[in-house]
C-alpha cells in the first residue's frame, strides 16, 4: 500500500529525515516510536502533503501512485488520512459544513453522488455513537473550544466518516486521559479491516496496549534504527530511549 | 503650490455651480432645507476638498474623483424603473417594507404607506419637508451641522431629496424597512442624497439600505444620513454597498442616541471603486449601547475607508466596534476608529477591534485606532491585526480532501462570519452570506462589467 524508499527531507536547510525506508501492506498496523525531535511528526506531515519541507531524495508510492506528486486534497481523497498531533481550531467554519464538504469531496472523487442532508446526518450519528462523541460538538465551529481530548476524538471521528485506506495517527495519545484513550483506540480498532492499514506515531508505549501493532519501528535522528514486533515497544518502555540512542551511537 | 491651486479649483467649481443654480436648488424645496444651504456652501468653500495632508483623509485621496466631470440632477428627473429587472443585480430580496430611490431621489412609484403601522411616515424628504415641516425642522442638520467634514457641508448645500423615516413614540415596525438606492445614468453622474431618520422614544425599527449601481459610468455619491434614536428606542441600520469600479462613494452617517437606547449598525462594502464611510455615534444621554460593525471586500484597485467616531459624551454607555477587511490584488483599505470619552462620561465601556486579511503581496491596509479618554472610570480596549489566511487551517482542510480554492473560500467566509452573525435580521444574514459567496467567487464583479 505504502512504500517509502530512502526518503530524505530538510526544513530551512536542516536535514530532519536522513533516509527512511518503510513498507506498509494492507491489513497491517505499524507503530513508529522515537524520542522527541527524531523526525516522527515530520514524516507524518510529509506523507499528508504539508509543504513546509524540502524533499531532497527518495520516493514514496501510495497505492501505485507517486505520493509526493499529489496535492494534499488528492492524497486525502485517494484514501490517506492524517490524524493531527495538534488539531487546529477554525472559528467560523461549522463542523457540519466542513465535514459534509469533506465527505462529499471524497465521494465525488470516487464517482459517487453527494450524500443528501438526511443521509449525511444518519452517517454522522452512527459514527458519533461509535466514538461516544458529544452531540453538541458537531454544532460548533471546527475544534473551537474543544478540550485536548475532544480534539483528538474529533480527529478519529473524521477518520470514521472518511474510512481511509491508510491512517496515520500522529501522537493521538498525547493529551488523552485513560478513558478517552480507550475510546479512541476502540474506534481505531473498530475501523480496522483487512484492506486498510494504520501507522501509529507515538512517543509512549501505552497506546500500543490498545492498538496492537504488527511492527514497531524506532526512529532516531532521522533514521529507522530498529524494527521489531510488538515486544520491541515493551523493551523500549522498560529501557528508555537512551538504550536506542546509545546503541545507535555505538553502532556508528 | 499646484496642490493648493487644485484645491481652490475643484472647490471653486462646486461653489460656482451652487451660485449659478441657487434658484433651481431652492425651487420647490422647503425653507427648512433652503435656509441651511448658504452657511454650508461657505463652510465647504473654506475647507475645500480635503487632501492627504488632512489627518482625517490621509489614507483616502478624493481629489481624482472630483477632477472628473459629472452631470448633476438639480431637479427631479428620474423616470420609470423596471422593478423586475432590478433584483437581478445581487440585491437581497427580503420580506420588507420596500422603497426605491433613483440617483438620490425618492422614487415616485413607491407605495410604502399601507402596510406600515399607524403614524409611521416613510417618504421623500423633499415632499415631507414641504408638507410636514414640523417632523423635520428640529432634526435636520442638527448633527451634520456640527461636523467639520467638508463633504457634510457640501451635501447640505446641494441637498434636495432622500428618504425620510419617522417612527412615532412606542411604535414597533416588525418587518425591516428596505431602502434601495439605485444609481442609473448613461453619463457620469454626481449624486447628493440626504436622509433623515427619527425614531421616537420606545420605538423599534430595522433598516436595510442597499446601494446599487446599474450602469458602468462614473458615479460620485455624497450621501448624508442623520439618525435620531430616542429614549429606550432600538434602531438597526444595515448598509450594503455594491457599486461599480468607476464609482466614488462618500457615505456619512450621524447617529445620536438618547437614554437607554440601542443602536446596531453593519456596513457591508461588497464592491466599489472607492468607498469612504464616515460614521459618528454620539451618546447624548446615559445608559445606551451601540454596536457598530463593518465588513469590506476589495480587489483590483478598489479602496475602502471606514472612519468611525464614537462620542461618549454621557456616562454608563457601551460601544462595540468590529471592522473587518478582506483585501486582494492591489486593493487598499483604511480603518480609523476614534473613541472619545468625555470627562463626565464615567463608567464608559468602549471596545474596538479591526481585523484584516491580505490575500496578496500588493494589498495594503492602514489601521488607526485612537482613544481619547478624559474620564477616569472607564473600560476601553482596542486591537488591530493585519495578516494572511491561516496556513495551518488551510492545510487541515486540504488534508481532509477539500480543494485549495474551496478551502480558502471557507476560511474567508469564516473570517467574515463574525460580522455577519451580528446581523439581527435572520433572512438578511442568509442573503449576506450568499452575497459574500458571490463576491468571493467573482459573480458580483462580473455583474458590474
Amino acid at each position: 500500500m505504502l512504500t517509502i524508499k530512502n526518503l530524505r527531507a530538510s526544513v530551512e536547510g536542516k536535514e530532519i529525515l536522513k533516509g527512511i525506508n518503510l513498507e506498509v501492506k494492507a491489513g497491517e498496523v505499524h507503530a513508529i516510536m522515537g524520542p522527541n525531535g527524531s523526525g516522527k511528526s515530520t514524516l507524518a506531515n510529509i506523507l499528508a502533503g504539508k509543504s513546509d519541507y524540502e524533499i531532497t531524495e527518495g520516493e514514496v508510492t501510495f497505492l501505485g501512485e507517486d505520493l509526493l506528486e499529489l496535492s494534499p486534497e488528492i492524497r486525502s481523497r485517494s484514501g490517506l488520512f492524517l490524524s493531527f498531533q495538534y488539531p487546529v481550531e477554525i472559528p467560523g467554519v461549522p463542523m457540519i459544513s466542513f465535514l459534509k464538504a469533506s465527505v462529499n469531496e471524497h465521494r465525488k472523487y470516487k464517482g459517487l453522488e453527494p450524500l443528501t442532508a438526511g443521509e449525511f446526518l444518519k452517517l454522522m450519528r452512527s459514527k458519533k455513537d461509535m466514538l461516544h462523541l458529544d452531540t453538541e460538538l458537531t454544532n460548533r465551529s471546527v475544534n473551537e473550544g474543544f478540550s485536548g481530548g475532544e480534539k483528538k476524538k474529533n480527529e478519529i471521528f473524521q477518520m470514521a466518516m472518511l474510512e481511509p485506506k491508510l491512517s496515520i495517527l500522529d501522537e493521538t495519545d498525547s493529551g488523552l486521559d485513560i478513558d478517552a484513550l480507550r475510546i479512541v483506540a476502540e474506534g481505531v480498532n473498530a475501523l480496522k479491516t483487512a484492506d486498510n492499514a494504520t501507522i501509529v506515531v507515538t512517543h509512549y508505549q501505552r497506546l500500543l496496549d490498545y492498538i496492537i501493532p504488527d511492527f514497531v519501528h524506532v526512529l532516531h535522528n532521522g533514521r529507522i534504527v530498529k524494527t521489531g514486533g510488538k515486544e520491541l515497544a515493551f523493551e523500549l518502555e522498560e529501557k528508555g530511549y537512551d538504550w536506542i540512542k546509545n546503541g545507535n551511537e555505538q553502532s556508528l | 503650490m499646484s496642490v493648493i491651486q487644485d484645491k481652490i479649483t475643484q472647490a471653486d467649481q462646486l461653489v460656482s455651480l451652487f451660485e449659478q443654480n441657487r434658484e433651481v436648488l431652492n425651487q420647490g424645496s422647503s425653507p427648512i432645507l433652503n435656509r441651511i444651504r448658504e452657511v454650508s456652501v461657505k463652510r465647504f468653500a473654506q475647507a475645500g476638498i480635503p487632501g492627504l495632508k488632512n489627518e482625517d483623509y490621509k489614507y483616502t485621496n478624493l481629489k481624482a474623483a472630483f477632477e472628473k466631470s459629472y452631470r448633476q440632477e438639480l431637479v427631479r428627473e428620474s423616470g420609470l424603473i423596471n422593478l423586475n429587472e432590478v433584483f437581478k443585480n445581487n440585491l437581497p430580496e427580503l420580506d420588507a417594507h420596500l422603497v426605491f430611490l433613483v440617483n438620490g431621489w425618492f422614487y415616485n412609484g413607491n407605495k410604502p404607506g399601507s402596510e406600515l403601522p399607524k403614524g409611521v411616515v416613510l417618504g421623500s424628504l423633499e415632499q415631507i419637508a414641504n408638507e410636514q415641516p414640523e417632523l423635520i425642522q428640529n432634526y435636520i442638520n442638527r448633527q451634520s451641522g456640527l461636523s467639520n467634514d467638508p463633504f457634510a457641508a457640501l451635501n447640505t448645500a446641494f441637498a434636495k431629496d432622500g428618504f425620510f423615516l419617522f417612527v412615532p413614540k412606542g411604535v414597533i415596525i416588525e418587518k425591516p424597512v428596505q431602502i434601495i438606492n439605485l444609481l442609473s445614468s448613461e453619463e457620469n453622474l454626481r449624486v447628493t442624497q440626504r436622509n433623515l431618520v427619527v425614531a421616537e422614544a420606545g420605538s423599534k425599527v430595522k433598516l436595510v439600505v442597499c446601494d446599487q449601481t446599474l450602469t458602468s459610468v462614473s458615479y460620485l455619491v455624497n450621501s448624508v444620513s442623520e439618525v435620531y434614536v430616542g429614549e429606550d428606542a432600538v434602531v438597526d441600520v444595515y448598509t450594503i454597498q455594491n457599486h461599480n469600479n468607476q464609482s466614488t462613494v462618500i457615505n456619512s452617517a450621524f447617529y445620536r442616541q438618547q437614554r437607554n437606547s440601542v443602536l446596531n449598525t453593519g456596513t457591508f462594502s461588497l464592491h466599489g471603486g472607492l468607498i469612504r464611510n464616515n460614521l459618528k455615534v454620539t451618546f447624548s444621554s446615559d445608559h445606551s449601547e451601540a454596536n457598530v460593525n463593518g465588513l469590506s471586500f476589495t480587489d483590483k484597485k478598489q479602496h475602502t475607508d471606514n472612519f468611525i467616531i464614537i462620542e461618549h459624551a454621557s456616562p454608563n454607555c457601551l460601544s462595540n466596534q468590529i471592522y473587518k477587511n478582506i483585501l486582494d490584488d492591489e486593493s487598499t483599505g483604511a480603518f480609523s476608529g476614534r473613541i472619545h470619552v468625555a470627562r463626565d462620561a464615567q463608567q464608559t465601556n468602549a471596545f474596538q477591534r479591526n481585523n484584516n486579511v491580505l490575500l496578496s503581496d500588493k494589498a495594503r491596509m492602514q489601521t488607526k485606532p485612537q482613544l481619547i479618554i478624559d474620564a477616569d472610570d472607564v473600560k476601553c480596549s482596542h486591537g488591530a491585526t493585519v495578516g494572511q489566511i491561516d496556513e495551518d487551517a488551510l492545510f487541515f482542510l486540504r488534508a481532509r480532501g477539500i480543494g485549495e480554492k474551496d478551502a480558502r473560500m471557507m476560511l474567508m467566509n469564516a473570517f467574515a462570519h463574525e460580522v455577519v452573525q451580528k446581523i439581527t435580521i435572520e433572512s438578511l444574514r442568509e442573503r449576506i452570506d450568499e452575497l459574500i459567496e458571490k463576491r468571493l467567487n467573482g459573480e458580483i464583479a462580473r455583474r458590474h462589467e
